[in-house]
């Protein structure tokens, strides 16, 4: 009897199990959209208030400082221009926002606009499963090919497949810009008698110098895993050029990951750790931390990007610098990593993507370049009607900008190469730095993961 | 149970009808219990039994979390056990139990021991909520507070130099030797109350009477506490071992604020790869592989350990 009641109670739950898998069988996950059309110039329409009542729903990572106040001010002065339109926002941190993102541009109502990475993990990926809209209407109809510079509208294509990035359909707009470089404690550089190098090998030569006189001189963290890439990209934009890490990262052209060039900025980077040029404990101390570090006067250079604007301005005042990455060779232009920011994407499933893409050339025109300036942000495009004070970091890092821009110096960041990439080049740099990898093997594991990608793409 | 083994068995007859009638009634029992089951039983299904299937069903294809998936069988796994990274993963989360779930665990028998011999001790309430105090706090702010108490210039260095150790500090959760360590204690501080607090609560279970019997017959305390405390602590102890090995084994915030599995991948464990792959860099399939695997893996620990309690298998 009990053995009875056993098998039956075993049978019920073997057919249960049987028929939620059969259920779920039904739908292998990740059903394809549909491809999204890009809309015909003739029907775009440029007359928000003519498309009645509507709710436009964005997610974007505006959520501190200058970027929430910029933000806030420009969706409040679009609902005036149009009264007939309320904007949603959603503020997200962008590690949140990358978590959430795929989940919300794949449910059934997804945000009509959102904000987006570069490169392959994010956008490439969006692109692939028919998430975003094309805008290359709208940018005819906007004149954005105009306004923007070509490399900054290079970084928002994708093949329609999502499988060749910085060419095809333009899938965003970015309101700012943003570049690695090098910021440096004016009083300390005096005490230590350094003129500001004007080549890479003069900063290379001035960190030992600076380290005789007892100071630090590249105040550094990488427990966070991120900050490194820079350290690294700065040392590889110089030492590789700008052509051969554009190649690498958009796995176009023959550079490797393994070439000479690259082995010879790991090299550098590990010198630096080994000789005590950064912060000893490095791999144990968050870019946040360090950056605090600096801000109180800890450390001759510091590597980061122009994202650190406000936060060291505030806390340095007129005694804080910033460069971009000296070239090679004097005279010659730098190179950088940088970019824009996160790109402003329609989705395809929005109901009103004529709303949106009006929307999106409200927030990035010269009106909001000057609005985003005055905020404490670095606009993609210098407006004309802003000047930052002289002698300012503001000053510096809008000069820095605008010669990179100008002169093409922009390299993409280096974890955009593949989706996994970030996961690789940040470990692997951890381990570079704390001695427990060598050159060869570290380019060997950029080279393993980039190639299996380009492989399966 | 008990029908099958009555004595009535073997004797026949004239006890059938009473246990037809018994059977009866229990059957009749068991159908409103199974009612009573139900509520739960409809909840248990849809938070956890289904998208325990579903996430299983996933791990079968190759899934980037967006674009078409591709059906690829039991891959995943296989590439779960011949993945190093993925292995070292694993072997780092036993090393965590040994932090999680050994060490707090003698250490509370330890101090158990002690607590309960001065059991008029003044302050003993101030002291329980002291130690159990990590348990309560969010573990996304225990683990902010250790990273500053680890951090190059932190508490811990600062705390080493000033007594002359300086030639020990270094970056603890950046340093390739220490940072599992220096993870896991977390998790020993973190546990320890918990189980100090079962203990005690177990310890005043305990009959007098075997204590003063055991002093009477002239036991010390150490002998006292292997002869009287331990074997009666036996059911608390299964209990603290199954909540702090499962604690070890699906350990993700500590590791996810304070190293994010760096440096390196030293730090890395299964629950941070299972959230990692899924979200970061976009392998749900495998993700979802790995969360089995881990699943599987803590309900066999539970298993193991609940035979240490000769109170439920009896």
């Amino acid at each position: 009897m009990r053995n009875w009641r056993h098998e039956t109670g075993r049978r019920v739950a073997l057919a249960g199990v049987a028929l939620a898998l059969a259920a779920v069988a039904a739908c292998a996950p990740g059903a394809s959209n549909s491809k999204p059309d890009a809309k015909s110039t003739g029907a775009i329409s440029t007359d928000v208030a003519k498309a009645g009542k509507v709710t436009l729903t964005e997610w974007d990572i505006n959520t501190s400082g200058g970027a929430d106040t910029a933000t806030t001010q420009l969706n409040k002065e679009f609902e005036q221009k149009y009264p007939n339109v309320t904007i949603k926002r959603v503020a997200r941190t962008l590690n949140d926002l990358k978590a959430t993102l795929k989940l919300a541009l794949s449910s059934k109502n997804p945000p009509d606009v959102v904000q987006a990475n570069q490169g392959y993990p994010d956008m490439g990926a969006f692109v692939k499963a028919n998430l975003l809209l094309p805008l290359d209407n709208y940018a005819k109809v906007y004149g954005w090919n105009n306004t923007f510079p070509k490399q900054l509208l290079a970084l928002n294509k994708f093949s329609s497949d999502g499988k060749k990035w910085q060419t095809g359909n333009l899938y965003g707009v970015s309101q700012t810009g943003e570049i690695v470089g090098i910021y440096y404690n004016k009083k300390l550089l005096k005490q230590v008698g350094l003129p500001l190098p004007k080549t890479f090998s003069e900063f290379e030569a001035d960190l030992p110098k600076i380290k005789a006189k007892g100071q630090l001189p590249i105040q550094f963290g990488t427990g966070d895993k991120s900050p490194a890439i820079h350290l690294f990209g700065v040392a590889q934009a110089a030492i590789a050029g700008k052509q051969e890490v554009r190649d690498m990262v958009a796995s176009s052209g023959s550079a490797k990951w393994t070439d000479a060039s690259t082995v010879q900025s790991a090299q550098v980077v590990s010198d630096w750790a080994k000789k005590g040029y950064l912060t000893a404990g490095a791999n144990g101390l968050t870019g946040d931390e360090a950056s605090a570090n600096f801000g109180k006067g800890q450390g001759v250079f510091r590597i980061d990007g122009t994202w650190r604007l406000a936060e060291l301005d505030q806390a340095m005042g007129s005694n804080v610098g910033f460069m971009s990455p000296p070239p090679m060779k004097a005279g010659q232009p730098s190179a950088t990593e940088g970019g824009e920011g996160l790109a402003w994407s329609i989705t395809s499933k929005t109901k009103h993507a004529d709303v949106a893409g009006a929307y999106l050339n409200f927030i990035t025109d010269a009106h909001a370049e000057d609005v985003l300036a005055k905020t404490g942000n670095l606009p993609a495009v210098q407006p004309p009607s802003y000047t930052p004070k002289a002698g300012s970091l503001n000053a510096d890092i809008f000069a820095a900008w605008k010669t990179i821009s100008q002169e093409d110096g922009l390299t993409p960041y280096l974890d955009y190469t593949t989706p996994t990439f970030y996961d690789t080049i940040t470990s692997n740099l951890q381990q570079l730095i704390g001695g427990k990898l060598d050159p060869k093997a570290f380019t060997k594991a950029l080279q393993a993961d980039a190639g299996a990608f380009k492989q399966s793409n | 149970m008990a029908a099958v083994s009555t004595p009535t068995d073997r004797t026949g007859a004239p006890d059938d009808k009473r246990r037809a009638g018994r059977r009866k009634a229990t059957k009749k029992s068991d159908r409103i219990a199974y009612l009573y089951l139900l509520p739960a039983f409809v909840l248990f299904g849809i938070f956890l039994l289904f998208p325990l299937i579903h996430g299983f069903w996933i791990s079968l294809y190759q899934w980037d979390g967006l674009s078409a998936s591709t059906w690829v069988g039991l891959r995943n796994y296989g590439e779960a056990f011949s993945d190093p990274g993925l292995r070292s993963a694993f072997v780092h989360s036993l090393v965590l139990i040994v932090f999680y779930a050994l060490i707090p665990v003698s250490l509370a028998l330890l101090l158990t021991a002690v607590m309960s011999r001065a059991r008029h001790t003044k302050g003993l309430g101030f002291f329980r909520v002291v130690l159990f105090l990590p348990q309560v706090v969010a573990s996304v702010v225990v683990a902010t507070i250790w990273t500053a108490i680890y951090a190059p210039q932190g508490v811990l260095n600062d705390f080493l130099s000033a007594i002359g150790l300086h030639a020990i500090t270094k970056p603890w959760l950046g340093d390739f030797t220490w940072a599992l360590p220096a993870v896991g204690l977390i998790g020993t501080w973190v546990e320890i109350g918990l189980c100090l607090v079962l203990f005690l609560a177990g310890v005043s279970q305990i009959p007098r009477e075997l204590f003063e019997a055991a002093r009477i017959d002239g036991a010390g305390a150490i002998r006292e506490f292997f002869t009287v405390t331990l074997p009666g602590l036996r059911p608390q102890i299964a209990v603290a071992l199954t909540l702090s090995v499962v604690a070890g084994l699906k350990s993700f915030d500590l590791i996810y604020v304070a190293t994010r599995g760096g440096p390196g991948t030293q730090t890395s464990v299964p629950a941070f790869e299972v959230y990692h792959r899924a979200f970061d860099v976009g392998q749900v399939g495998s993700a979802c592989a790995i969360g089995i695997l881990l699943t599987l893996l803590i309900l066999i620990a539970t298993v193991v350990i609940n035979r240490v309690d000769p109170g439920e298998s009896r």
